[in-house]
């Protein structure tokens, strides 16, 4: 494993904060690559990011400017950051909780106003730091620190959700397909206003262990085993569609009657997907 | 807020609608750390959803200015009348222990005025500030004159300090901004001079959160802004801010014409109290009093450093507190 980005880390921070198998280690080191890979003026880079394990993924780690704010708020914080500020790349990095449930206004809104920002959204299924409590992610039966008998709720496509409320570009992968994920960060980097990646990073102590994996690998084969390429989405019946990992890019073309809108939404319950 | 979305991009600036108030002092925030100047306005339920962003902005040092335009409350109360009841909340609203600076105006002149003195103390001490105005002194129509220059105070952007402290017990520190390419580290977690989060360490808490009060209270003198009218010889001294301090000093005039001495001591600061200026009425007036669009947020204030008698009238009514009522409550007083 090359160290080549070691120079894109604060000087002073040894250790992560995230538990062993955690997927936000391999999706913090995406984003490095992508800014690597892209050639980005790291003077004008701006990580921002909310409340969470996912918020520590740019803040303390990442050498540039980090904006560390309160829970929900990053897309907000970024975005007047961006408007006063245009020569920044803003990029957003938080966890699903953070940015869906308690940010989601902000989330849709900022999709819908078109600031160009890029928005990665670590999606572990589940609010992590605080207890391995439910949210809008957390797939329908799952066991939580709150649905202890299963989560009866259904969840949010985040793919639909940000795409209907006008993002440019949305994408998602989970960590174990590293480099489409990073492509898509790249790309996400790139495309001119409003842009979003879901990124589908396991969480082995908070959902994992409730859920009955019986070690890392387990959780990661199950990540594995639901992704199914929206190519190929497109040729399944929805029935066969719930509860499956869609992955692939998605733009405001795809909002087009017909054009195949990935769905991966409530599965019929019972245990996790 | 409607003016400066047309007149803000004509000179260069930004104006956004964001989707409530918490993603307005959110959008606000991140605008300042990339060197602009930020505001936003607000009142009631508005105010009360800043909250929580206000902490971060103080905790973080971030410069801006927040106009809330009191309404009665509590809860949505009379959306468009008037009230005096967030005096409390701009200082204690936020959890933790905070000094902040809260400006009062009573005129239309003021609200400019001040506007740009809130700017300039931000600018200068890092951190936000009020302007608490009120409903009766926002829908005001009056003469005000607006100056072709005015005295605009520059933010210390120098490099290489440490963004959150140093030495100094009270000192602001330099702030450096996005994209100056000094890699900010800026949390709202406990954090040492470098912007490292410290959350474990008490002493570092501890002196964050003293250099953070220090720096508003050492500067208390150059902050505390007070009017004095015929106090030289005021037996009763009516202490009063926003619209009510009009009622109150056309009240005291009325009320020296009927051959009682009284005063008024007009407070242009809410925050930090004018702790010393009242203190200073003590051995010459022999009373206060206290006329407020709220329950005694001010006169609890007064009477921790006044001496002698100290009354209040509250009047929450959604209306603006009548001279004559002022002037009977003073005549019941002597």
């Amino acid at each position: 494993m090359t160290r080549v980005f070691e120079q894109y880390l604060r000087p002073g921070v040894k250790a992560t904060a995230f538990c062993p198998g955690c997927g936000h280690g391999i999706l913090l080191h995406g984003i490095l690559r992508a800014v690597d890979e892209l050639g980005l003026d790291r003077e004008k880079l701006l990580f921002v990011s909310g409340i969470g394990c996912a918020a520590w993924i740019p803040s303390p780690h990442i050498l540039a400017d980090t904006l560390h704010t309160l829970h929900g708020r990053a897309v907000a914080y970024a975005t007047g950051a961006k408007l006063a500020n245009p020569a920044l790349t803003v990029i957003v990095v938080s966890g699903d909780g953070d940015l869906v449930s308690i940010g989601g206004n902000h989330l849709v809104h900022a999709a819908r106003r078109g600031v160009d920002l890029t928005v990665i959204c670590a999606n572990n299924e589940i609010y992590g730091m605080t207890g391995g409590q439910a949210g809008p992610t957390t797939p329908v039966g799952a066991i939580s620190a709150t649905t202890p008998r299963g989560n009866p709720y259904a969840t949010f496509d985040l793919v639909k959700l940000v795409l209907g409320a006008g993002a440019a570009y949305v994408a998602r992968y989970p960590v174990t397909q590293p480099r489409p994920m990073t492509d898509a960060i790249k790309k996400a980097i790139r495309t001119p206003g409003f842009a979003f990646v879901d990124v589908a990073s396991p969480c082995p102590t908070q959902f994992g262990r409730r859920n009955r994996f019986e070690d890392v690998g387990a959780l990661y084969d199950r990540t594995h085993d639901l992704v199914l390429p929206r190519e190929e989405a497109a040729m399944r019946p929805q029935s066969e569609l719930a509860g499956r990992l869609v992955v692939g890019e998605w733009t405001p073309e795809d909002l087009r009657l017909g054009a195949g809108i990935p769905h991966d939404g409530p599965g019929p319950g019972g245990p996790p997907c | 807020m409607e003016t400066l979305a047309e007149l803000l991009p004509r000179a260069g600036g930004v104006f956004v609608q964001m989707e409530d108030e918490i993603a307005s002092i959110s959008a606000v925030i991140g605008a300042s750390w990339t060197g602009a100047k930020a505001m936003t306005a607000t009142s009631g339920p508005g105010f009360s959803l800043m909250m929580e962003a206000l902490g971060y902005a103080v905790f973080t040092e971030t410069p801006c200015v927040i106009v809330d335009v009191q309404r009665a409350g509590p809860c949505t109360g009379q959306a468009t009348r008037v009230g005096g009841g967030d005096v409390m909340q701009c200082k204690w609203g936020m959890h933790g222990d905070v000094e902040i600076v809260a400006l009062a105006p009573w005129s239309v002149q003021e609200m400019y005025d001040l506007s740009v003195r809130a700017f300039n103390v931000a600018e200068r001490l890092r951190l936000p500030v009020f302007l608490m105005a009120d409903e009766a002194v926002g829908h005001l129509h009056e003469t005000a004159e607006f100056h072709d220059r005015i005295a605009v105070e520059q933010r210390d952007r120098r490099k290489g300090f440490p963004p959150f402290g140093h030495g100094d017990p009270g000192g602001v520190p330099p702030m450096p901004c996005f994209g100056d390419g000094e890699n900010l580290l800026v949390t709202g977690s406990t954090h040492d001079e470098r912007g490292y989060r410290k959350v474990e360490e008490p002493q570092v808490h501890a002196r964050l959160v003293e250099r953070l009060r220090q720096k508003v209270l050492l500067r208390r003198d150059e902050l505390v802004d007070v009017e004095r009218y015929m106090l030289d010889d005021a037996e009763t001294v009516i202490v009063a801010y926003g619209f009510t301090a009009r009622g109150a000093l056309a009240a005291a005039r009325e009320l020296r014409g009927r051959g009682r001495k009284v005063g008024l001591l007009r407070l242009r600061t809410l925050w930090p109290f004018a702790d010393k200026e009242v203190a200073a009425l003590d051995g010459r007036a022999r009373r206060v009093f206290v006329p407020e669009m709220n329950h005694g947020q001010v006169l609890g204030e007064v009477r921790k450093h006044f001496r002698g008698d100290v009354a209040g009238y509250g009047q929450t009514d959604g209306e603006v507190i009548p001279v004559g009522t002022i002037v009977r409550e003073v005549e019941r007083l002597t």
